[in-house]
């Protein structure tokens, strides 16, 4: 079976660290994935109106390369970018309608039928590795460190396309559980992290971040997971402003759950690239003895 | 809540376009006000998303032309996953922001957005932001 890796646009830059913390792991698991070629854009929104087919051609090209390149399933990381291909995906699938348009459309391109699967990475390493497997793997275990798994609104949402039922944050517990962390109750688990909104914003005004931020801290947690760099920006990022404006008022330092599997792993520093979050990632993580040889 | 209408003010035509854009039938919202309680923006928005639901199912729409809340919205769909009635209100939200987006005007001005913003935001953000609320 072949699986491609479609990374998306922010992986290469401002969220790098997403992308080698989660490849290095992959290959400590013993998984193969190969980048697609040619990726494009994937539009990081969905569009969500019934005349708007344009903006599906994006995404819709994303698939038909992993098709023609011979891909069975699509991996990502980005949530917005799962959440997109996911959709995308579903709808050359089930609407004959709207699929002939977009084909059309793209006549250069070969026709797409939804054949190629699209799936995150949590459900990769559920489906592929395992968590009883993944638990002998770990040369790291983070014991004792308390994880608010932070699930944002696009893996979940809508449920069509959600990784597990509406309400279930099963897969990181258990991912978390598999590395030796605790997953703490936390209800704020698939709220909005503010989203794209900040652009309108002035820094700290994001309330929809305060509270994600203020529910894990009530949960004890000592750090907050995410796949999303969107999520990571709004609630790993702005916590000096959301403290300054008052909106919240103790830190709990955020990473990406492909960082923290990473050090479990045993996987070089170098590649989980820590000094690319917030600096209260690293403080937080030494003090928990987390860290190999930094 | 009572509101004022006439024959003048209610327009068909307004609820046929939000549900050809939409796909969505917003008559049959019931009121019940769960979208408001499930919106983890509704405490910014000018109008709560029920009572943009009851404008919309009135094709009031010259009561929504000046307010924040469907561009408050992010797409969260978290409303969209507990209306009792089925509705999807994230596609409602869109339409609302297409029949003022589809006139040629901006939400937010790219050129405006601060460079150190743009250095700093991830790439999703831009494409997200200027997606929703650009023309």
């Amino acid at each position: 079976m072949k699986i491609s890796y479609y990374p998306g646009c922010t992986l290469k830059y401002k969220a790098k660290n997403l992308e080698t913390s989660a490849l290095a792991s992959l290959a400590a698991l013993g998984i193969d994935v190969e980048e697609m070629d040619r990726w494009n854009c994937c539009g990081a929104v969905y569009s969500l109106a019934d005349d708007d087919l344009i903006h599906l051609v994006g995404p819709a090209r994303n698939l038909i390369r992993a098709k023609e390149q011979g891909a069975d399933k699509i991996v990502t990381l980005c949530s917005m970018c799962y959440n997109t291909l996911a959709r995308v995906n579903q709808l050359m699938k089930n609407d004959e309608e709207k699929r002939d348009t977009i084909n059309r459309f793209m006549d250069e391109e070969i026709d797409y039928f939804g054949e190629v699967e699209v799936v995150h990475y949590l459900t990769l390493i559920k489906e592929e590795v395992g968590w009883k497997a993944l638990r002998e793997k770990v040369q790291r275990p983070l014991d004792g460190l308390k994880v608010a798994s932070y699930y944002g609104c696009t893996l979940q949402r809508p449920q069509e396309v959600g990784i597990e039922p509406l309400g279930s944050f099963a897969l990181m517990r258990e991912l978390f559980d598999a590395i030796g962390a605790e997953t703490i109750a936390f209800n704020a688990a698939d709220s909005c992290c503010g989203s794209y909104q900040v652009i309108c914003e002035e820094p700290g005004d994001n309330k929809a971040a305060a509270k994600v931020v203020s529910s894990a801290a009530a949960g004890g947690a000592d750090v907050m997971a995410t796949s999303c760099p969107l999520c990571e920006f709004n609630l790993g990022k702005q916590q000096d402003e959301l403290i300054a404006k008052g909106n919240i008022t103790t830190q709990v330092p955020t990473l990406y759950f492909t960082q923290l599997l990473a050090m479990a792993l045993g996987v070089d520093a170098a590649e989980y690239h820590l000094e690319l979050n917030d600096p209260s990632v690293q403080e937080l993580l030494k003090t928990k003895n987390c860290l190999a040889a930094v | 809540m009572t509101l004022p209408m006439n024959a003048q003010k209610v327009s068909m035509h307004s609820i046929e376009k939000i549900k050809e854009l939409s796909g969505e039938n917003v008559k049959v919202c019931m009121q019940c006000g769960t979208c408001t309680s499930a919106c983890p923006m509704s405490d910014e928005m000018d109008f709560f998303p029920r009572k943009v639901m009851h404008y919309s199912q009135f094709g009031l729409l010259q009561n929504l032309e000046n307010i924040n809340s469907y561009w408050k919205c992010a797409s969260c769909h978290s409303c969209t996953v507990r209306c009792p009635r089925g509705i999807d209100i994230a596609k409602v939200m869109e339409a609302l922001r297409l029949l003022v987006l589809r006139t040629s005007k901006n939400y937010i001005e790219p050129s405006q957005v601060p460079t150190e913003k743009l250095k700093e935001y991830p790439g999703i953000m831009m494409v997200a932001g200027f997606r929703k609320l650009t023309s």
